[in-house]
């Protein structure tokens, strides 16, 4: 049999084809949500990586040796605040510290928290739905029933349980609400292993005799990986509240450390005389969590070829 | 449709022996004797024995599992070390307003974001439809400790004395008595499961107020009732509502609704009977799902509006070690999330043929 040689007429691209990650990057940003969402959490990143610089000052700084009173009120020199009152965008709290430094230092605080968070669920929960789906059998049904108990608490309850067995503090509150998300990515995880365990690369490598932490961590894990991603940044919001709800109720953050959700906890008595020290901090996690909450929205309608309509 | 019923209540049991071993689990290791925190610091070994002696405390933990395992069978749920009172009894006191709370703000939740979706979809990109969607991203976004400081702030400082002005905690105006529904039904006697019902009930106070025809007590309770519901309900509402606007969005493209337009049917017709009903089977199971975020969430609104429901009763007793009272307290609570989830799968199967087993 001869071999027919076909002649190239045009030159061969010498661009490189477009990769998976470029095309998903490029879909993202061209959803309007993940814009907004990129542009709020570009702003936090900015503030909690230049806080210093941004606020001017450090948060845990009592003015009351120069001057200052407890409890002063925001003042804009740009709003017609008078000149001759030193300027404090947010105010200053119950310890004469300023307000607006604490918050944007805040900004570091929360946005740890968010990704330390997920993180720890997301690997933990990961695996656990890993092993379940590839192994099946009793191994899966143990594991999801276990998952499943956790999922039977409301889970801001079943995190105050957590945080009162390991006792209060920062690092304790992000543990209880990461093993609270846990189930969350472990079943996620666990379904969209099942969906490709049996595709035919996954029987060919497995015909070709890799062994199974080969065809779980190098054939499985990557094409199962789309779910996890979009739940884990909707889940960030979710994390940075509840982290935030435990340290308003004094099981989280403890002061004098510049944490919104304590900060508000710490100042929510002041609600009448001060309600600013309230609402800066407030307002800054709502706008994390909606960032975050946007991004979410739009990896995933980037991601879920259903929705390209 | 029984064989299904049947199944699912199978699988739950293995899930509720899970539940009930890790509530028994966290009990014991909390840190701290419980013995010292109760009595004190200097409390003698031999007080100490004694006390551990009386609860059950120096009894191997296999052996005060099957203790707790029987005195569960019948429905006790152990002694509070704290008041000494029976922890079903302290249920009877708090859970029926953290119910009562989570009724109001579901209602409002699922009454408001159907309307809100609906509106949306169905006038798809307007204004209404952008702002709605806007808010109901915010929605889902603000802490509900916030918005409970902020309504608060709105409408018991800012508008007080206007007609407007709204009481920013407790649960009835100071002064006012409910009177409890056995003492008016003349039940003092009785102490059964029927009375244990008709106490739930009555602590209810809006549920009570209505009972027994006492009106103004019941405009009192439900004024009260108003700001925490609202900001228990908010991030419910705002989930519900983008729900149904997809859901509805997506019933609205399939060929049924084009054949029913082609019938001549009238928009409004097409929407109200065609569209609506297929298209609140996904916010059934949404609504359903909400109700552990209430509960979570009603520990954060009972701190904001100083009430005493099961939330801060958990909390309470967390720092202060009562066991019997968190172990029963989490439970029940973890039981009645079990139950509506069940409640739930069992009307999505009614619902929707497709899921039910043939």
């Amino acid at each position: 049999m001869g071999v027919t040689t076909v002649g190239l007429t045009e030159p061969i691209s010498t661009a490189r084809p477009a990769s998976l990650w470029r095309d998903t990057l490029s879909n993202i940003v061209r959803q309007r949500n993940a814009r907004v969402g990129l542009a709020i959490l570009g702003l936090l990143l900015f503030a909690a990586l230049f806080a210093d610089q941004v606020s001017g000052s450090t948060p845990d700084k009592s003015l009351l040796g120069s001057g200052e009173r407890r409890l002063t009120a925001p003042c804009i020199h740009l709003l017609g605040c008078p000149t001759d009152q030193p300027e404090h965008l947010f105010g200053l709290d119950a310890n004469a510290r300023d307000e607006f430094s604490r918050v944007i230092h805040g900004a570091q605080i929360s946005l740890r928290i968010g990704f330390i968070t997920v993180g720890f669920a997301i690997v933990l929960g990961s695996l656990i739905g890993l092993v379940a789906g590839y192994a099946g059998g009793a191994v899966d049904t143990v594991l999801m029933r276990v998952m499943d108990v956790v999922l039977v608490f409301p889970a801001l309850l079943l995190a105050v349980a957590i945080v009162a067995v390991l006792g209060s503090g920062l690092i304790n509150a992000q543990l209880a609400i990461g093993i609270v998300a846990i189930p969350v990515y472990a079943r996620i995880m666990r379904a969209s292993v099942l969906s490709v365990r049996d595709a035919d690369f996954v029987t060919a490598s497995r015909a070709l005799g890799s062994s199974a932490a080969d065809l779980i961590f190098r054939r499985i894990l990557p094409n199962s990986l789309t779910p996890i991603i979009v739940a884990g940044t909707l889940g960030i919001g979710g994390a940075v509240l509840d982290v935030a709800a435990l340290s308003f109720l004094g099981l989280g953050a403890q002061p004098p450390l510049a944490e919104w959700g304590s900060m508000i906890g710490n100042d929510r008595g002041q609600l009448f005389n001060a309600p600013y020290l309230i609402w800066a901090p407030g307002i800054a996690l709502a706008l994390t969590v909606f960032g975050f909450n946007l991004l979410g929205d739009g990896i995933r309608d980037a991601l879920d070829p259903r929705l390209n309509r | 449709m029984t064989q299904y019923i049947v199944r699912r209540l199978l699988v739950t049991i293995p899930v509720l022996f899970g539940v009930i071993v890790l509530v028994f689990v966290i009990a014991r290791l909390l840190p701290g004797d419980p013995c010292r925190i109760l009595l004190g610091e200097r409390a003698t070994e031999a007080v100490c024995a004694d006390f551990n002696h009386r609860f059950g405390f120096d009894l191997p933990i296999i052996d005060q599992f099957t203790t707790y395992l029987a005195n569960l069978s019948h429905g006790d749920l152990g002694t509070s070390f704290r008041t000494s009172r029976p922890v079903g009894a302290l249920l009877i006191e708090r859970l029926p307003m953290t119910v009562e709370l989570s009724i109001y703000a579901l209602l409002f939740a699922t009454i408001v974001g159907i309307l809100l979706g609906v509106f949306s979809a169905v006038r798809r990109n307007s204004i209404v439809d952008v702002v709605t969607m806007g808010f109901a991203n915010l929605g889902v976004s603000i802490p509900v400790f916030v918005l409970g400081l902020l309504l608060a702030f709105v409408f018991a400082i800012m508008l007080k004395g206007s007609p407007f002005a709204l009481p920013p905690s407790g649960r009835l105006t100071a002064g006012l008595e409910i009177v409890p529904l056995a003492q008016r039904w003349g039940m003092q006697e009785n102490q059964g499961p029927i009375r244990g019902i008709v106490d739930f009930v009555s602590n209810m106070y809006t549920f009570n107020a209505l009972l027994s025809g006492q009106w103004g007590t019941l405009v009192d309770g439900l004024r009260h009732m108003l700001l925490p519901a609202i900001a228990l309900g908010t991030i419910p509402l705002a989930i519900i509502a983008r729900i149904t606007r997809s859901s509805l969005l997506d019933v609205l493209g399939l060929d049924y609704i084009r054949t029913a337009r082609a019938k001549g049917q009238s928009e409004a017709n097409v929407v109200r009977k065609h569209g609506i009903p297929n298209a609140l089977l996904p916010v059934v199971t949404i609504v359903g799902l909400q109700v552990g975020g209430l509960l979570s969430g009603a520990v954060l609104t009972e701190t904001v509006f100083n009430l005493a429901g099961v939330g801060k009763a958990i909390f309470e007793a967390i720092t202060s070690h009562d066991f019997a009272v968190i172990q029963g307290f989490t439970l029940v609570v973890a039981l009645g999330f079990l139950v509506i989830n069940l409640l739930v799968d069992i009307s999505y199967a009614y619902l929707d043929p497709r899921i039910r087993p043939t």
